[in-house]
């Protein structure tokens, strides 16, 4: 869940809780990232490596309520 | 010690014009060097999260047409502070206000409070009507109901006529917040005590108070006290210390809350910390907006942690799966060690969920209640443990100790 503060800023997954509807799709397409709850809401560590990219573009796609996006890290 | 913010007040009716000028002395003229003063004087905010005021007035001043809020919501149900200072002090926090406006080049000042400290404000604001030069415009509105009601976001969405439920930042009110303006929401406390460092200076501020919380503090005590009230304390008073504020204990004391529903359960005797943000963060607690609430020893920190966890799951703004069905679950946990109807593994859920639901969601408010109930859990592990075997202790049926208001509005609309 916490970023990691070593980590180069890269991209990172960012969730709109308020638009999540806890399909849990995108824990499917992104394990190595993403894993649900007891409730089945996503608990997500955001560093996305370049080598996860594309899985975790796919789960930002097929997320149904577009409540996941991959946006430049920030700095600190 | 009340010489600050509550300098010249007696009883409970507002403080007139000329008192009030009698007291503090009069305004100087307000520039954005007020920003500057501000940030060396190192107020933090008043309402809950305890930021930095500077840095925001610094972000609002950056923007174009920016608002200012006067945040007088007041969820926490056993705070009356911010109400108090509208009630009694209304041109200090209006001092405040419109320094604060002035500082960051706005216009628009919009006080959200109930409509009895609105009252009070608009006679005050009439009060000064004659002698007014290019003061920016104050309109006074209702605050909404509920504990989330108060949260910044929400706060905005209440004024622009919309359901009061926070949204996700980012963007920050500072940044976009009341109608896509610039928008400086600050707690009503922290605008009063804006309005006295704009008279005095940064250099006086800090002569109370600690490096990391400079300043005096508005707390409200209650529960096991002989004098429940607001008091205002400098930052860094020892908590064993605010029961004999408030005229001493009425019985031996089990545990003090301290920081309201967001806050953390403490040993009674405060565990030798002190009212400062540095000090209790290492006990997982905070200053909070300065509830102090005084469990004594015939209420059941059980039954009362029991009662609170189901309050703040139904002030779920209902939005944020996390929240909703994990604070749901969480005081279903509780519910059942208050009832001895644990099944097993319970104990193991509570910890679990407890951790499971901080930083979910779109506000602080399963953070704060997570707080709340990792130190419930620590501090009271022998009574929940006993709870579970044995059901009702002789303290499950005294009259509550923590006030919890009906349902509110805001979860009705959800
Ligand atoms: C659930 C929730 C409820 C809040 N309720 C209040 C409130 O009633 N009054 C208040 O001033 N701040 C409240 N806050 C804090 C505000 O979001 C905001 O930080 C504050 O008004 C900013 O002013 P300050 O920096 O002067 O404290 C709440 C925050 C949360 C997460
Ligand atoms: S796929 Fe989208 S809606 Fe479903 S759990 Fe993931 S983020 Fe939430
Ligand atoms: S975290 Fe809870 S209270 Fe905050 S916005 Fe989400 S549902 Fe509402």
């Amino acid at each position: 869940m916490t970023r990691r503060p070593t980590a180069p800023p890269g991209e990172e997954l960012v969730l709109d809780p308020i638009a999540c509807t806890g399909h849990g799709l995108c824990a499917e397409l992104l394990p190595e990232r993403i894993v649900l709850d007891d409730w089945g809401y996503p608990m997500i560590d955001p560093q996305v490596p370049a080598s996860l990219r594309e899985h975790a573009l796919r789960a930002v796609k097929a997320c149904p309520a577009l409540a996941l996006a991959l946006r430049q890290a920030r700095a600190g | 010690m009340s010489d600050r913010l509550l300098a010249g007040l007696a009883g409970r009716n507002p403080v007139g014009l000329g008192r009030h000028l009698a007291v503090h002395g009069p305004m100087p003229d307000v520039t954005s060097e007020l920003v500057r003063e501000v940030t060396r004087a190192g107020l933090r905010g008043r309402g809950g999260a305890g930021f930095p005021a500077g840095i925001k007035l610094a972000a609002v001043a950056e923007g174009r047409r920016p608002v200012v809020i006067v945040n007088g919501t007041e969820g926490e149900p056993m705070s009356a502070k911010d109400r108090s200072l509208l009630r009694r002090t209304p041109h200090l926090v209006l001092d405040g206000a419109l320094a604060a406006a002035r500082a960051v080049g706005a216009h628009e000042v919009l006080f959200c409070a109930s409509p009895q400290a609105n009252a009070v404000v608009a006679a005050a604001l009439a009060e000064r009507a004659a002698g007014s030069r290019r003061e920016p415009r104050v309109t006074v509105l209702e605050s909404a109901p509920g504990y989330v009601a108060g949260e910044e976001t929400a706060v905005i969405a209440h004024l622009e006529g919309r359901a009061p439920r926070p949204r996700v930042t980012p963007p920050r009110p500072a940044q976009q917040g009341y109608r896509k303006r610039p928008t400086l929401v600050q707690n009503v406390e922290t605008l009063a005590h804006i309005g006295l460092i704009a008279r005095h200076g940064a250099e006086w501020f800090r002569e109370r108070g600690t490096s990391d919380r400079p300043g005096t503090t508005l707390v409200t005590i209650s529960g096991a006290v002989q004098a429940p009230g607001v008091y205002e304390v400098a930052s860094g008073m020892p908590l064993a210390d605010l029961s004999r504020l408030a005229g001493g204990l009425t019985e031996p004391a089990r545990a003090l809350l301290v920081g309201g529903y967001f806050g953390a359960w403490v040993d009674e005797d405060g565990a030798g910390m002190t009212l400062d943000d540095a000090d209790l963060r290492r006990h997982g607690a905070a200053v909070g907006a300065g509830v102090i609430v005084v469990l004594g020893a015939s209420a059941c920190p059980v039954a009362e942690t029991a009662r609170l966890a189901g309050y703040m799951a139904g002030e779920s703004a209902g939005q944020c799966g996390p929240c909703v069905h994990g604070l749901g679950s969480l005081a279903g946990v509780l519910d059942r060690f208050a009832t001895a109807r644990t099944v097993p593994g319970d104990g193991e859920r509570l910890v679990r969920w407890t951790e499971m639901v901080s930083g979910r969601g779109a506000c602080a408010h399963p953070d704060g209640v997570a707080r709340m109930l990792a130190s419930a859990t620590r501090l009271f592990r022998t009574e929940l443990e006993e709870h579970a075997h044995h059901g009702a202790c002789s303290g499950c049926a005294a009259p509550a100790t923590l006030v919890l208001p009906g349902p509110s509005r805001a979860r009705a609309a959800a």
